[in-house]
């Protein structure tokens, strides 16, 4: 690319970095989106009570009752179409969207040679990666 | 244990279609107040959850957490394709957010939350007075700062209402940094955005017009929000159909903001965040003294 040569890295390169960024983000909850909606009609379309019953919604709303809460979980629910397996893998792509967007702005920092934003970058996403292990000691 | 006992009522007269429906009807109104005021627009839906339908605190709190990320991420796509963001600034911060929102989740296990809510609460409060009185024109002088020269932290946007490009200067950048400890810190402890104090940070302190913070500030909340996010996934408190509603309802709310900011005024955004301060912390404050 022209960035060697351009060590006040110009609009254009902002705008590529915006450009590149801005893609992943709507294309991240997009999907999610989608995958979530699908999931919850699924949820309904298997427990038809969910529609007329009055006495489901506290069994649904009381905490400790079984969620999918590992990855091996929701893939074995979403092989077997559980709704709510495949609303928890939306909701994890979801999670997943801002920590891609730091990987790639480490991409687009090392093209464009910017080594102070490259190691600023570098540190935020160790220290997603770090507070992610912490997350699975307490579980 | 002391939430819900008087609270229940609406859970008896819903079905768990009508309850989809409701909760993704208030996420939207929340996800659109929160893309508008830079809020992770978590702080809405956790009280409307809790108190208007009765929800358990870490079910509600699991789901907040997911639509502050849906947020952060549906508004930031349309900020950053605005050039409102200042991705330079957004990437520095994070340091401090991410650092701070894991000291807040080991925190979190140690501090009796009563004083969690109280501090927060004289906090938010005094960030909108203060917010109210000190109202930075945009172009007015601010002091020089090294640290913002090397790191090539000065930027500058469209502005649509004044019809010109605005050149802003970033200033007090360690400062900064240390706010948006503070701010990651809070995060982490209550599982909220906070993106109240980044914009205040950024405004008062780094001195970037209120649109520039708003958006920078949207742009950082997913990534803070997303390690609490992982811990509340793992612990299995974020309940699927729950969940869903609140984070469908708060993107498709958030879009809307992020369509609606650049119509406003600045002056008509600054009043709306100082109500809505002031609202949050009387909120915060009654809760942390009623336990």
């Amino acid at each position: 690319m022209t960035s060697q040569s351009l060590p006040d890295a110009g609009p254009d390169h902002v705008r590529k970095v915006e450009l590149v960024i801005s893609t992943l983000l709507r294309a991240g909850v997009i999907t999610s989106l989608a995958i979530v909606v699908v999931g919850l009609v699924l949820s309904f379309v298997h427990h038809p009570a969910y529609l007329s019953s009055h006495s489901q919604l506290k069994q649904i709303t009381t905490p400790g009752r079984f969620v999918p809460h590992s990855i091996g979980e929701v893939v074995s629910g979403v092989v077997q179409l559980k709704g709510e397996a495949i609303i928890a893998l939306g909701l994890l792509l979801l999670i997943a969207t801002p920590v891609l967007r730091v990987a790639v702005s480490i991409v687009v920092f090392l093209i464009e040679r910017d080594w102070i934003f490259v190691a600023l970058t570098g540190f935020v996403l160790a220290m997603l990666i770090f507070s992610f292990f912490l997350g699975r000691v307490d579980g | 244990m002391r939430f819900g006992y008087s609270r229940r009522r609406m859970l008896h007269h819903l079905t768990p279609l009508g309850f989809v429906l409701l909760t993704f009807g208030i996420s939207l109104v929340a996800g659109l107040v929160g893309a508008l005021l830079g809020l992770g627009g978590g702080i809405i839906v956790v009280p409307a959850l809790t108190l208007l339908m009765g929800i358990n605190i870490r079910l509600a709190v699991g789901a907040s957490i997911v639509s502050v990320i849906a947020t952060s991420s549906g508004a930031a796509a349309a900020y950053v394709r605005e050039h409102m963001t200042n991705l330079r600034v957004a990437m520095f911060l994070e340091i401090g957010t991410t650092t701070g929102a894991i000291t807040g989740a080991f925190l979190a296990g140690l501090i009796d939350p009563r004083w969690l809510f109280i501090v927060f609460g004289i906090m938010m409060g005094y960030s909108a007075l203060e917010m109210f009185r000190n109202r930075h024109e945009i172009g007015a002088p601010v002091p020089p700062d090294r640290l913002a020269d090397k790191l090539r932290l000065h930027g500058s946007y469209y502005d649509q209402v004044m019809r010109q490009q605005i050149d802003y200067r970033v200033t007090h950048t360690t400062l900064g940094l240390v706010l948006m400890y503070v701010a990651g810190c809070v995060s982490g402890l209550l599982g909220i955005g906070s993106g109240a104090l980044k914009v205040t940070s950024m405004d008062l302190a780094m001195r970037l017009p209120i649109k520039v913070s708003t958006a920078t500030s949207n742009f950082m909340i997913g990534v803070t929000a997303a390690a609490s996010a992982g811990v509340y996934f793992v612990r299995g408190e974020i309940a699927p159909l729950i969940a869903a509603p609140v984070a469908a309802g708060v993107l498709i709310g958030a879009t809307g903001g992020a369509l609606l900011l650049p119509r406003l005024r600045n002056r008509s955004i600054r009043i709306a965040f100082v109500i809505v301060l002031l609202w949050i912390s009387a909120q915060m404050l009654w809760r942390g003294v009623r336990g």
